[in-house]
């Protein structure tokens, strides 16, 4: 109890549960784990099951691709207060991408099958959840459309 | 911009604003690899005064003129302009070397309003070679910090390697009363920066929407969405200013090549209040 009572405060802080009813972030807390990950750790790999997503507490998050024979390519950082990893919700639950820390990075994971068990059981849950991410995943996509206009390229 | 300020920027408009004066280029600096930077001095031995965020027209003889946005002033007198080889008229400046001459004409155009912003947060929101016009006004709030609230530098560029004036940013990002975030669209693994888009900064900056003032200057699509971000975070838009750019030719509101809707981009702009021009920025026509 002591530990998601911990957890529970770790929810509140981070702006993706900040505004979220108690009793929804206590109950949340159960799926809730904390993480720790030095520089160059890997949060997660690029096609193995997406059994969680991350709230990053602090440090700084690469999204990456890994490209065959290449360099990864960087697409994105996350920083502090930073959310990553959708796949948990959209089948086949693989993550898209690879995440790596690039420094001490603390962080919260919340388990998918925990996560889906719950808002089975309670719809208005789920749709507070989905609610919650829909509005990120479209300020990243809005984000990426941006940087594919190429906006600071020569105009020759 | 406060009426002090208007008059101000006209009072140091040339007697003939079409007759160019000879100026001559006394260092001239590389800043990335199509971009760099000229300091002039003026043949004449006549002072110079502008405001931050006007231009002027630099004319590279025998090439034709280009609108040019003042990035500094070294000391008085000598005046610095950042230029990124785009053309005809922007290749032969850069071709020129240390003591040649250019023609200029100016200053011109509505500056900055960094009267309006004193006593509030000061935004200055930089993409690409947007950073070079608004320099001047960074230069103005840091030599002026005690009149202003919090001070936030964002800055966006293609790549590590496009970034302009890293040697300033480096400087502002050592002081203790400035904020400055950084990030590129694109960057190899090495990089220990961000990576991401300027609106990704706006939403994890401090700074009292109400009673803050953003200047905003890039390329069009990355300041309107930037200003989208700037009201997301909910900012008015009379507080949110942007510098835009288009073919100026006479520079004084004659010839129509700039002409934004009911406005001249060189007379009443380059810097507008984003309200009084919102509609028209997503004009396609314009």
């Amino acid at each position: 109890m002591v530990e998601i009572d911990g957890l529970s405060k770790l929810l509140k802080e981070h702006p993706f549960f900040a505004d979220w009813s108690d009793d929804y972030r206590d109950l949340l807390a159960g799926c809730a784990a904390n993480h720790r990950f030095d520089a160059n750790d890997y949060i997660a790999r690029e096609g193995q099951p997406a059994d969680k997503f991350f709230l990053v507490r602090h440090g700084t998050v690469v999204l990456e691709y890994p490209v065959p024979g290449r360099e990864p390519v960087l697409l994105e950082t996350l920083h502090e207060g930073g959310v990553f990893g959708w796949s948990w919700m959209i089948a086949p639950y693989r993550w898209a991408f690879d995440a790596r820390a690039t420094e001490l990075v603390r962080a919260v994971s919340m388990d998918a099958t925990c996560l889906r068990g719950k808002c089975d059981a309670d719809h208005t849950l789920g749709y507070e959840l989905f609610r919650q991410f829909i509005p990120i995943m479209a300020r990243r996509l809005e984000a990426t459309r941006l940087r594919l206009l190429d906006v600071y390229g020569s105009t020759r | 911009m406060t009426a002090t300020a208007e008059n101000r920027a006209a009072a140091v408009a040339p007697a003939d604003p079409m007759v160019p004066r000879p100026f001559r280029i006394v260092r001239r600096q590389r800043e990335l690899s199509d971009t760099f930077t000229m300091e002039l001095t003026a043949e004449d031995g006549q002072p110079f005064d502008f405001r931050p965020g006007q231009f002027n027209m630099l004319y590279a003889f025998g090439a034709g003129v280009s609108a040019i946005s003042i990035s500094g002033e070294k000391s008085s007198g000598r005046l610095l302009h950042t230029v990124r080889a785009v053309g005809t008229v922007t290749d032969r400046l850069q071709a020129l070397r240390k003591g040649d001459v250019v023609g200029l004409r100016g200053p011109f155009g509505r500056p900055w309003p960094v009267d309006r912003a004193r006593r509030r947060d000061v935004l200055i929101i930089a993409g690409g070679i947007g950073l070079a016009p608004l320099r001047p006004a960074i230069h103005h709030v840091l030599a002026n910090r005690g009149d202003y609230g919090r001070v936030l530098i964002l800055y966006g560029a293609r790549t590590p390697d496009d970034i302009l004036f890293p040697k300033d940013l480096k400087a502002w990002r050592s002081r203790f009363d400035v904020f400055v975030d950084v990030t590129v669209d694109r960057a190899a693994p090495g990089w220990a920066g961000k990576i991401g888009v300027v609106p990704d900064l706006i939403e994890r900056a401090a700074f009292s929407a109400e009673d803050a003032t953003a200047m905003v200057c890039g390329p069009e699509v990355m300041m309107l969405f930037t200003v989208r971000a700037l009201l997301r975070a909910g900012m008015a838009e009379e507080d949110v200013y942007v510098s835009m750019e288009r073919n100026m030719k006479c520079a004084v509101g004659f010839c129509g090549h700039c002409q934004f809707g009911g406005r001249f981009v060189c007379k009443d702009g380059p810097v507008f209040a984003y309200t009084d021009i919102a509609h028209h920025m997503t004009v396609r026509e314009l």
